[in-house]
């Protein structure tokens, strides 16, 4: 019996659309990373192993992965309110609302940097008051999660949106009409259904915040051990020409973002199961 | 449970879902609410449910007697059926029935072991005992309303309201649940709404059936009475095919197209428009004038296809008539495209523009 790879489709030729697809794929993604590692492996192993265990580096790792972690899981539940206001609610003003929501992918990072700096400063609109509280926002890790949460949140809102939407009210009344309580019917009907895409959300923002560098250097006043993020660090190397050290910090990072992507990856999957398996 | 909702009415905006509508269901019931789309039946029930609320101060609504106007549905203890079945999808079927019985509050919550049985025997009265372990997309249309029938069941309703139900199954699935639902209620004997826009489906299933039309109520019995006693042209017209013609009373006759007939109900000598509706199979075909009104007309297409034969003629006036006939009829009459016949009605439902004349 012959084997079927190609299923008749719309799309013209299978063999080319895969060439094209495979081409593109390592022109833009796979050589660059290719060239990544190649350049790292310049490094002896002992240069390498010192390079990217460097103590200024791991604290660097610290701030990076903690802020981009915390901004994501704020992302994920405030992102998560906006969205369902947006889908559930018409109200005026609802269309601004919306597209404000766009306005962290449009702006520049370091304009959005600055502006938060000027804002959480000790002398800034809002610093001025949080200083009061002796909470100290911009020039410290605070202010890293404060950026990173505003770059993030139009990734979750904007991935749980059409989803929302597709949400029939039909499920809350039938758990209403069974004598749920809202919060039951939140917990055990709704959540559940969006868990999936609330994994995605959560994901492309963390990705996202993990790779900001614009916005960061500004509010967090880069002081070594306390504020440095790794990609500054990287920066730093490339401004001292040790490009091989600046990659090797790269593998690194690419190297622990991967890890951790996969792992959401394969909780998506896992709690995407029970769906797939009854499509 | 009897149900009663009174002088109910319901505004989406500047439309005007329902106006002053009225029902009462007496315990033990099947009700059907049929009329077509966006005559406010579905809204009818979702204020009996307790999902929607009627206008401030316009309607009450009573379950055995109990005013539970302005409270929510979880209070009603209704058992609410959608035709889209609404299952949670990420849960199996067991779970979906248990659904109800496990959010209860702890004190009145029963233990695991009472709750599984519960479920198995709801599982048993739907006939899907097999399904338990199965997630609602692994199921086929017919057998996700008789789960979301049976989780609605197992609150132990008051009352059972259903929102069409059948309406997105296929036409097969749909008599068979039929049947079963008329079977189920028999045995259960609880309160029951079912809106539906389906006429035979109503006439079928339910022992009483209220007609609505444009967010009013026109008429209320039960089948065998809406159906052979229209309080309306828009009832009849609703319950099934007809034959409409047009034409006046005046001085005890009617008027109506291309026939003539005498009319009791109105023995004043103004002339009034009035039209005559005849269901097909109450239109009797003949070779030559018997004697009784009746009109000439030529036949232009034969449909032998079917429990009965489909006939449709031209009358002399250019009205379409469409008539029905036993197979015997028509074998007798040896009927052919294009010829002259004389069609004489059985029974005609004269309707009177009321207000004028």
């Amino acid at each position: 019996m012959k084997l079927v790879l190609k299923q008749p489709s719309i799309l013209p030729g299978f063999g080319l659309t895969l060439g094209f697809s495979l081409t593109y794929l390592s022109l833009v993604v796979l050589i660059p990373l290719a060239g990544l590692f190649a350049r790292t492996a310049t490094l002896s192993w002992e240069r390498f192993w010192h390079t990217v265990t460097d103590a200024r580096l791991l604290a660097a790792y610290r701030l990076s992965f903690g802020a981009s972690l915390a901004a994501a899981c704020l992302n994920l539940f405030f992102g998560l309110i906006v969205a369902w206001v947006l889908v559930r609610y018409r109200f005026p003003g609802r269309r601004l609302l919306d597209a404000l929501i766009d306005l962290p992918f449009a702006l520049p990072t370091a304009v959005a940097g600055i502006a938060l700096t000027a804002l959480y400063t000790d002398t800034g609109w809002v610093g001025r008051w949080l200083a009061l509280l002796n909470i100290k926002v911009a020039f410290a890790p605070l202010g890293v999660v404060v950026a990173l949460t505003f770059i993030g949140l139009p990734f979750v809102v904007r991935t749980l949106q059409p989803v929302l939407e597709d949400l029939d009210p039909e499920i809350e009344e039938a758990a209403a009409s069974l004598g749920a309580w809202r919060r039951h019917t939140l917990r055990r009907v709704v959540l559940p259904e969006l868990w999936p895409v609330m994994l995605t959300g959560f994901a492309l923002a963390f990705a996202r915040a993990l790779g900001e560098y614009g916005s960061i250097v500004f509010i967090s006043g880069n002081m070594p051990m306390k504020t440095e993020i790794v990609p500054l660090l990287m920066v730093m190397k490339l401004e001292q020409y040790e490009y091989a050290e600046a990659t090797a910090i790269a593998v690194a990072m690419l190297l622990i973002s991967f890890t951790l992507l996969l792992i959401i990856n394969l909780l998506q999957w896992w709690s995407g199961q029970r769906h797939a398996a009854v499509r | 449970m009897s149900i009663e909702a009174l002088g109910i009415s319901k505004h989406f905006g500047a439309f005007a879902a329902l106006k002053d509508v009225s029902l009462r269901v007496e315990t033990g019931e099947l009700v059907a609410l049929l009329g077509p789309s966006g005559s406010g039946k579905t809204t009818l029930l979702r204020i009996i449910s307790g999902l929607e609320k009627a206008d401030a101060g316009a309607g009450m609504v009573r379950l055995h007697g109990e005013d539970v106007t302005t409270k929510g549905v979880g209070y009603r203890r209704v058992g609410f059926v959608f035709q889209h079945y609404a299952l949670f999808r990420h849960m199996t079927v067991f779970e979906n029935i248990a659904f109800g019985l496990r959010v209860k509050r702890r004190s009145q919550r029963a233990s695991r072991q009472q709750i599984r049985e519960k479920v198995e025997q709801l599982l048993r009265l739907v006939q899907l005992e097999w399904l338990a372990g199965r997630y609602p997309a692994q199921l086929s249309g017919g057998q996700r309303q008789r789960i979301a029938l049976a989780r609605a069941l197992a609150i132990e309703p008051q009352v059972l309201l259903l929102d069409e139900p059948f309406g997105a199954l296929d036409a097969k699935t749909r008599q068979e649940l039929r049947r079963w639902l008329r079977r189920l209620h028999a045995e259960l004997h609880v309160t029951s709404v079912l809106v539906t826009h389906d006429q035979e489906e109503a006439l079928e299933v339910a022992d009483r059936v209220a007609i609505m039309n444009a967010g009013r109520m026109e008429q209320f019995g039960t089948p065998a009475e809406v159906f052979h006693h229209p309080a309306n042209e828009f009832v009849m017209n609703f319950l099934g095919h007809v034959n409409v013609f047009h034409g006046r009373v005046e001085g005890g006759r009617a008027i109506l197209g291309p026939m003539e007939i005498d009319y009791s109900g109105r023995p004043h000598a103004t002339t009034v428009p009035a039209r005559g509706l005849v269901r097909p199979y109450d239109l009797e075909i003949e070779h030559h004038p018997n004697g009784k009104p009746g009109f000439a007309a030529t036949v232009c297409h034969i449909n032998s296809a079917g429990p009965r034969v489909k006939i449709d003629l031209t009358a002399e006036s250019g009205e379409a008539v469409h008539v029905e006939l036993a197979h015997e009829r028509f074998r007798a009459l040896a009927l052919e495209a294009g010829q002259q016949v004389f069609v004489v009605p059985r029974e005609v439902n004269v309707f009177v523009d009321e207000g004028q004349g």
